[in-house]
């Protein structure tokens, strides 16, 4: 009797460790199955050369290029926001902070995590932008730049929380050592700790990373519709999730090649994700067997 | 305390849905028992007016179940033609290719103006040069042929600044962006692609009210909504620069960017006496409805002249 309930319990677990795999197995497979008749009608030169993206007009292109490039100049910026910021405060709340503050402020801290996204989106078109256009007057009303800082204050929590945990690892023999050898705090901080834990901090911006390139309703909302070949921050873009959400909305013909234009950009984002997440799970793989 | 809280929420909807259902509408004897089903089918621009009528009709006549669909005008005329609709919504009149369908099948009908719709050229208020454009200004800029090639305000009017262009407009889904095209690019569906192109209205607003550069299109409805944040640019109509005013969208000066909106009436349909009913209803109602749902009503004398028409159609078909 009891070993039959053991046993129903561990295909029940085993069950549900299938379902999540069969599922992405599954999505996987869709993207992949449109993508290749999408391919069979668009030359796939031309998709990664053509620097025009309107599949829905006219006059068709299917460049991917000016949505990467929208996609790509959101997360730098993002990331530009983030990193510096995240990084100061991890450094801080591990090597300077009082034990309680560090308790109060670190979930503090990830509550900026919780806010959902559409509330950043709206934050960055109704406030930031109009703030900016007092400094810049020829900024957009959609704009990457606004777009971008807002998405670097949302993935603030990933980096200064993962990095902060990663610095928190690191044995408190180390720190001594450097004492010992007459080191200030912070050069014990810069010199020692930080490049100690530095594949902590690493596994934590590639992760802010795929997240910003994911990210969807912020750009979708403040950053415009538009796709366009450009680095320049003032001007409507559009990444590849905003163009998959507009595409979704409308009311595009299934089975038609402006529907299975959804699935190459999906499948390119997926791309992405994908490479960033496995480097970061090997880095992982890596620092955890460091101090154990 | 949650408990009260929601009751209260509660009974406040209740009683804000109560008050809608009061909305008084003339009652005529005998309409309350009318029963029947009548099929309406076409233009996504006439649906919003079709279906206003429609929803104030259901207080008149509970028991007369009204269906429409939106197949689009085409699609719309092609079930009128075969006799599967009883009224067919229209945002252009019957194409001859239309006609014949229905002459074929041996369906005559009436065609009814019910309303005007407006397109509105838009600029941001800070936009102090453009004053109007012309038709061949706004194909310069629209076209295909534009795309990548016209970017810059003094491509249009060598005075205009040397300025990037920022372009809003309707999603190709939308009736508004086939209209616009057919009435300025010379064919339906056909423009340049790199703009910023959204069916929610709201994000155009957004989009040319935080731009100083910005050039846009919408339905007026929307423009009456925002007038405080964008600024209403005239169109050459061949004699003179027109705003979109009720005034000149109704006379018809605001070329070519406004339109009549059209129901049209099969004859064998309006022997069945709840489809007469709902069409007089209609064209009682449909300068109020139109007004509220953002478009322009005809002028009184010329839903007289509508109901006139469809009186002696009725007896005609009797």
């Amino acid at each position: 009797m009891r070993k039959l309930k053991e046993g129903i319990i561990e295909k029940t677990l085993l069950t549900s460790a299938l379902i999540t795999i069969a599922v992405t197995i599954g999505i996987v497979s869709v993207l992949a199955f449109e993508t290749v008749r999408f391919f069979k009608e668009v030359s796939i030169i031309d998709f990664f050369t053509d620097t025009q993206w309107t599949p829905l007009f006219t006059d068709k292109h299917y460049g991917i290029l000016p949505l990467l490039s929208g996609t790509f100049l959101t997360s730098a910026i993002a990331i530009s926001v983030a990193l510096p910021i995240g990084l100061s405060i991890s450094i801080y709340l591990s090597e300077y902070a009082p034990k309680n503050f560090r308790k109060t402020v670190k979930p503090m801290l990830e509550l900026l995590a919780a806010i959902p996204t559409v509330v950043y989106g709206f934050f960055a078109l109704i406030v930031v932008t109009p703030f900016l256009q007092g400094i810049f007057p020829s900024l957009s009303g959609f704009n990457s730049l606004s777009a971008g800082l807002v998405m670097g204050i949302m993935i603030i929590p990933f980096i200064s929380s993962i990095s902060e945990d990663a610095l928190h690892a690191i044995p408190k023999e180390l720190r001594e050592a450097s004492y010992g050898m007459g080191a200030t705090k912070l050069q014990t901080a810069f010199k020692v700790v930080v490049p100690a834990a530095s594949s902590g901090i690493i596994v934590s911006i590639i992760l802010a990373i795929s997240r910003a390139i994911g990210e969807t309703m912020i750009v979708a909302v403040a950053a415009g519709q538009q796709p366009r070949l450009t680095l320049d921050p003032t001007v409507p873009i559009e990444t590849i999730t905003a163009y998959i959400v507009q595409v979704s909305l409308g009311d595009v013909q299934h089975g038609s090649i402006e529907y299975r234009t959804i699935f190459a950009a999906g499948i390119t984002l997926f791309a992405f994700t994908f490479i960033l997440n496995t480097i970061s799970y090997s880095i992982r793989k890596k620092y955890r067997s460091a101090y154990e | 305390m949650k408990k009260t809280l929601f009751l209260a929420v509660f009974s406040a909807i209740m009683i804000a849905c109560g008050g809608k259902t009061t909305k008084d509408t003339q009652l005529a004897q005998g309409e309350l028992t009318l029963s029947g089903t009548i099929k309406i089918d076409g233009s996504s621009t006439v649906f919003p007016v079709t279906e206003a009528v429609a929803e104030e009709f259901r207080s008149v006549a509970p028991k007369v179940k009204v269906t429409i669909g939106i197949s689009g005008t085409g699609g719309g005329f092609k079930k009128f033609s075969r006799g599967e609709t009883n009224l067919s919504n229209a945002s252009r009149p019957i194409k001859d290719k239309e006609m014949a369908a229905c002459a074929e099948s041996n369906i005559s009908y009436l065609e009814l103006e019910v309303a005007y719709d407006g397109l509105a050229v838009l600029v941001n208020p800070k936009n102090d040069w453009v004053d109007s454009f012309t038709v061949a200004e706004l194909k310069k800029i629209w076209e295909p042929a534009a795309q990548g090639a016209i970017m810059k305000w003094n491509q249009i009017r060598p005075e205009w600044p040397n300025e990037e262009i920022h372009l809003y407009g309707p999603g190709v889904a939308s009736g508004t962006y086939d209209y616009f095209t057919k009435a300025i690019v010379g064919k339906s569906g056909s423009s340049r692609g790199d703009y910023t192109a959204s069916e929610d209205d709201h994000v155009l607003v957004q989009g040319i009210a935080g731009d100083k550069y910005s050039l846009g299109f919408f339905g007026l409805a929307y423009y009456s909504e925002n007038k405080d944040k964008l600024s209403l640019i005239g169109v050459h109509n061949g004699t003179e620069v027109v705003k979109p005013t009720l005034e000149t969208v109704s006379n018809g000066t605001y070329k070519p960017l406004s339109r009549p909106l059209f129901l049209y009436v099969n004859s064998t349909s309006v022997a069945s006496k709840e489809v007469v009913t709902f069409v007089d209803f209609y064209l009682e109602n449909a300068g109020a409805l139109s007004k509220d749902v953002g478009y322009i009503p005809l002028p009184k004398e010329k839903y007289n002249a509508q109901q006139e028409r469809f009186n002696a159609f009725v007896i005609k078909n009797k």
